[in-house]
């Protein structure tokens, strides 16, 4: 089964030649067969290798390809690693991603780019795939990179639209800001090293490295700053809401499901670098709590259905990270599992309900949906008490297993952590009940456009409500019955961490965390149900905090004056003074110095005989002087 | 006959009988010369052994008396270069297609090519010099008769510059084949005599700033560069892509030829000064090409900035530089050839080149925009596209030599998807603008001329072994690392 590995990223990659090449003369049928087959195909192949995993026969296998970047020592072969964690990985990109494609064959039916579009999310799936299944650093950060050039595409995707433009630039920027951290990390493993290998680097790590050493603390520190570019961690986060100027569909793959996780996959592949820099891990359990509850209370007051899923995301990624800092590796795993399945199905749901409603996004314009988009309302119904953390749907697993390693390093850490779940549950069931509660309160041409999504894309929906629900049984606590088999899947790979919370603190942290849940979704009911308040329409006065939150801090603001304004200004400053004016002028300052020069000492050339044979008598008279002088 | 000689001759002769010729054939013969040139070349490819000798090597007495020499021959750096010069020269030949352009015009590029083969492959430091000034006659005259408005003026200054540069090179040269006369009893221009010179420190110190006067002026490094952007954003399409594309690779190549291994010493004594001066050079034409209004002129300076990354490699005096700085000689190449065709499809439509003016063409033309993503992943650095091989090398290089330094040189990532993502923007997307509604898409030869371009930038990105593989043992050589180096 190994001997077919090459053909899981290649087959996409197929699909984005032909469809780059032929895709503007092809059917819409025959591209959409395409993208979907070759990722379908590619998902079976990874069955099989998820098959080998779990049946044992496959532990660790590199399968090399050829030297890709071979001179003087630096050594990166095209090769790949096959374990539990990439082929992990690999089902969730392929299964997801094939998903999402059979759902945008059915979005996307009426766009004149349909095959454009197909042909970036097939590269996108390629790309992916290079990242987790990469057998050193290169090759992952070669994916990495990739599909931060997928997601400008796709972000961009209507490129008539300038701020949709801006979007798209802005994402990659700002991903290169963070890779360029990535980057400094490679080089400082690679000089201290000697390779970048995996297998390498994290074999002599704990050689080359003593526990807590500036180097090892600077290397993980770079490798996380990357992370936090790709994976929209504070201060890198701000791409992520406007990155939702891209279709639906692609919100869902790129950026909920895959492409965010990469920097946890990362973190999680260098899990014994990480171990070895607990300064590091202690920074990644700050920026992981903070974004978590700081893209939490954001999400309280938008009004836009994707912009709440957005931030609800980094939010998200926020917990996982914490989960890391925590040293709980196979545990952020696991909610970046759970976390693809119900955020996926949420943005999907959301593209649903976008689609039916005429392209309108604003909450404050749909209501009353349920009964016209009956599926859509119980899918995303799933989906959201998924992220609430009800048992036994997923988020509720992945959740608390977190909360439980952040309430065995402290109560405080616990407790903001719940603080952040109640505020998810509270913007995620405003949203749904805004959306699908209540009379409509939209246009008269949007109610009577008002449908249900065709069977192409109500399907993945389905499929992905039963992950939502059943998905966290993969990782079932001891003290529920369970044996955590999702952390014993990945042992080898990243160690689980111990969690010594006796079974009665943990019975009892669940029980609370579930109660309050349970209050915040009630008072959320009462609010916008049976009070049905709508929020404020825009420009309405708000106070203070609400308009801060609204506009999100300002940070946007803040980063254009800082970064963006400054940046030009100095293009502007440095062209003008030190430029033109500076290295410029010199050079012709010189130039015209000689011409200068050229011209007054051609004035000594007078063509007068007596002048020159004063000045040569002159000349001798000196010349004898200084030999007088010197002997 | 010398298949390397023949990579001389061809273009010559095809160069003086176009200066002959007018009309549409003239395009056809020059473009049957420059395959026939690059079939020359690829038949060097073929034969060449992949070891650190030089090869190919041709020695006619040229003035005996002198010392002088018609003495050339091909290692794998050469080979390198003499294969980008060979492979860029149809596609700029290609790209004056459907221009109105006469035999002349045609006939000067190929001359160019002759005497940039000259450059790459002469062992012989006066015949080398020869052939430096040689490669700036066809390029002067392109650049004055075929410029864009002020051409004569910036002309003239780029001509100053360089004669300046190479003027006190000879000194230098002339320095070195004194010595070969005090040294080893016969006067000689010879590679392998010059390189064997004992030259003390002081001597080596003072030749190291007279060869870099007239290598960094040709690159250009930081601060010599202002000649450039001028000459650039004025040339002839052609023209720019001869001087970006190949003619600051003759500054580079000088670097790792003539200074390298006979002034090793120097080399490493001012190598901070060298590393740091490029360094800074990548940072202040990154920042500067953001806020440009004309097209060509931002990828100028962004050409500075590449370059710049090039010259600190090639400073840190070690395999890592000189090896990344030869495949991203190669990229650099293949990329700037497409990003100046590129400008220059849309001028020739547009009549401008005014970022601002532009724009929405990716509307009226797909095929183009998709070659100018794959340039521009390329000039980005993209992994799997040729620019990230070299860019990588070359930060390790950096990097070892000092992280500091890699780490401002690093900011070029950033800057430079700023100001290439900017670019794209301003001029490809966007609502279509009406006066650019019949905007049209390429023709055969266009489309030719990006399609192998980016061909190119995908094989390198992915399989760079070909060229690296090439040049490895020769570099070891010049640095004096050489230990046997033999393939398995």
């Amino acid at each position: 089964m190994l001997n077919l590995v090459f053909l899981i990223p290649l087959l996409p990659l197929i699909g984005f030649v032909l469809l780059g090449v032929f895709g503007s003369k092809l059917p819409k049928f025959v591209s959409g067969a395409i993208a979907c087959t070759t990722v379908l195909v590619s998902f079976l192949i990874t069955l099989t290798l998820l098959g080998g995993v779990l049946s044992g026969s496959i532990v660790s296998e590199t399968i090399t390809y050829f030297d890709w970047i071979n001179t003087d020592g630096i050594y990166l072969p095209m090769s790949f690693l096959i374990d539990p964690l990439s082929v992990w990985m690999m089902t969730i990109i392929t299964g997801v991603g094939f998903l999402i494609h059979l759902y945008s064959a059915g979005y996307m039916s009426h766009d004149e780019g349909f095959a454009r579009y197909f042909t970036f999310l097939n590269l996108f799936v390629f790309s992916m795939l290079m990242l987790v299944m990469g057998s050193n650093f290169v090759v992952m950060f070669a994916g990495w990179e990739g599909v931060g050039f997928c997601s400008y595409m796709l972000i961009g995707f209507w490129f008539k639209n300038t701020n949709y433009n801006n979007a798209a630039k802005k994402a990659f920027i700002m991903n290169r800001v963070g890779d360029l951290g990535f980057l400094i990390g490679m080089l400082l493993i690679f000089v201290k090293v000697g390779s970048l290998e995996y297998a390498t680097v994290f074999g002599q790590a704990p050689l080359v490295f003593e526990s807590g050493t500036t180097d090892i603390v600077v290397i993980t520190l770079c490798l996380f700053v990357g992370a936090m570019g790709k994976s929209a961690q504070i201060p890198l986060y701000t791409w992520l809401p406007d990155a939702m100027a891209g279709p639906t569909p692609v919100s869902a793959l790129i950026h909920a499901a895959t492409m965010v996780t990469a920097g946890i996959y990362m973190i999680v592949r260098s899990n014994v670098l990480y171990t070895l820099a607990p300064f590091t891990q202690d920074f990644i359990m700050i920026i992981g709590l903070c974004t978590a509850l700081f893209a939490a209370t954001i999400g309280l007051v938008q009004n836009d259905i994707k912009k709440v899923l957005a931030y609800s995301t980094v939010s998200q990624l926020g917990y996982m990270f914490f989960a890391l800092g925590l040293g709980a590796y196979t545990t952020g795993l696991f909610h970046v599992t759970t976390h693809a399945f119900f955020k996926a199905l949420l943005f999907l749901g959301s593209g649903s309900v976008i689609h039916a409603m005429s392209g309108e996004q604003d909450i404050r314009s749909m209501g009353g949906l349920r009964k016209k988009l009956p599926i859509t309302f119980l899918t995303f119904l799933i989906g959201t008490i998924a992220i609430a953390g009800i048992p036994p749907f997923a988020g509720f697993f992945s959740k608390d297993e977190i909360l439980a390693y952040a309430y065995q390093r402290s109560p405080i850490l616990w407790a903001l952590g719940i603080l952040g779940a109640l505020m998810t549950t509270f913007y995620m069931f405003r949203m749904f009940f805004l959306t699908f509660f209540g009379e409509f309160r939209g246009t008269e041409h949007q109610r009577s456009h008002l449908h249900e999504s065709p069977l192409i894309m109500t399907l993945p929906l389905m499929i992905l409500s039963i992950l939502s629900i059943a998905g966290g049984f993969l990782g079932v606590p001891h003290v529920l019955g369970g044996h955590n088999w999702f952390g014993h899947y990945l042992s080898g790979v990243a160690p689980v961490k111990e969690l010594a919370l006796d079974h009665s603190t943990e019975i009892l942290l669940m029980s609370i965390s579930v109660a309050l849940v349970l209050v915040v979704i009630i008072i959320a009911y009462v609010i916008y149900v049976s009070k049905k308040q709508v929020p404020v329409s825009e420009g309405s006065t708000l106070t203070t905090p609400h308009r801060v939150l609204y506009n999100k801090y300002y940070i946007d603001e803040l980063y254009d004056a800082l970064f963006s304004k400054t940046l030009r200004w100095k293009s502007e400053w440095f062209y003008k003074l030190l430029e033109k004016g500076g290295i410029d002028s010199l050079v012709n300052g010189i130039g015209k110095g000689v011409q200068w020069s050229g011209k007054t000492l051609r004035m000594a050339q007078t063509g007068n005989i007596s002048t020159y044979l004063f000045l040569m008598v002159l000349g001798i008279i000196l010349l004898l002087i200084i030999t007088g002088l010197l002997v | 006959m010398n298949l390397l000689l023949l990579t001389i001759l061809i273009p010559f002769v095809g160069g003086l009988v176009l200066l002959l010729l007018k009309g549409e054939a003239a395009k056809w013969i020059s473009l049957a010369f420059s395959l026939l040139t690059l079939g020359a070349a690829v038949g060097m490819y073929q034969f060449f052994e992949l070891n650190e000798q030089v090869q190919f090597v041709s020695n006619t007495v040229w003035m005996e008396a002198l010392g002088l020499n018609f003495y050339f021959g091909a290692d794998g750096i050469s080979l390198v270069l003499v294969l980008l010069t060979t492979l860029l020269t149809p596609l700029i030949v290609l790209s004056a297609f459907g221009r109105n352009y006469s035999g002349v015009f045609l006939g000067l590029i190929l001359l160019m090519e002759s005497a940039l083969v000259g450059v790459f492959t002469a062992r012989d430091a006066f015949l080398f010099y020869v052939f430096w000034e040689l490669a700036l006659i066809p390029i002067y005259f392109i650049c004055l008769y075929w410029g864009g408005e002020n051409r004569g003026r910036i002309t003239f200054k780029f001509f100053l510059y360089t004669l300046v540069g190479s003027l006190i090179m000879l000194m230098g040269v002339i320095y070195l084949y004194l010595q070969t006369e005090a040294q080893f009893g016969m006067a000689s221009f010879a590679w392998e005599d010059i390189s064997r010179l004992k030259l003390s420190t002081l001597e080596q110190s003072w030749l190291f700033w007279s060869f870099f006067a007239a290598f960094a002026i040709k690159m250009p490094v930081f601060p010599l560069h202002t000649w450039q952007p001028d000459t650039y954003t004025n040339a002839p399409a052609q023209g720019t892509m001869l001087l970006s594309g190949i003619m600051l690779k003759m500054g580079i190549y000088g670097v790792i030829r003539w200074m390298i291994p006979v002034l090793p010493e120097a080399m490493v004594e001012w190598a901070m000064l060298a590393v740091v001066l490029s360094v800074v050079g990548i940072v202040y034409a990154s920042v500067i090409a953001i806020q440009q209004k004309e097209y060509k002129r931002l990828i100028a300076y962004s050409s500075i900035a590449h370059v710049g990354l090039i010259a600190a490699g090639i400073f840190t005096h070690s395999v890592h530089g000189i090896q990344g700085a030869m495949i991203q000689m190669l990229s650099h190449g293949v990329c700037a050839v497409g990003m100046f065709f590129v400008i220059d499809i849309i001028m020739q439509r547009t009549n401008t080149q005014q970022l601002e003016s532009l724009g929405g063409i990716r509307n009226q033309a797909p095929v183009l925009t998709i070659f100018a993503v794959i340039v521009m992943l390329g000039s980005v650095s993209l992994p799997l596209t040729s620019g990230f091989v070299g860019e990588f090398i070359l930060f390790v290089s950096v990097f070892e030599f000092n992280p500091y330094l890699a780490a401002v040189a690093g900011l070029t990532i950033i800057l430079g998807a700023v100001y290439m993502l900017n670019s794209f923007q301003k001029s490809m997307l966007g609502e279509p603008r009406p006066e650019f509604a019949s905007f049209k898409d390429l023709n055969w030869s266009e489309f030719a001329v990006l399609a192998v371009v980016s061909l190119l930038i995908l094989y390198i990105g992915v399989y760079p072994k070909t060229f690296m593989e090439l040049s490895e043992p020769s570099v070891k050589l010049m640095l004096g690392k050489y230990s046997g180096f033999t393939l398995n």
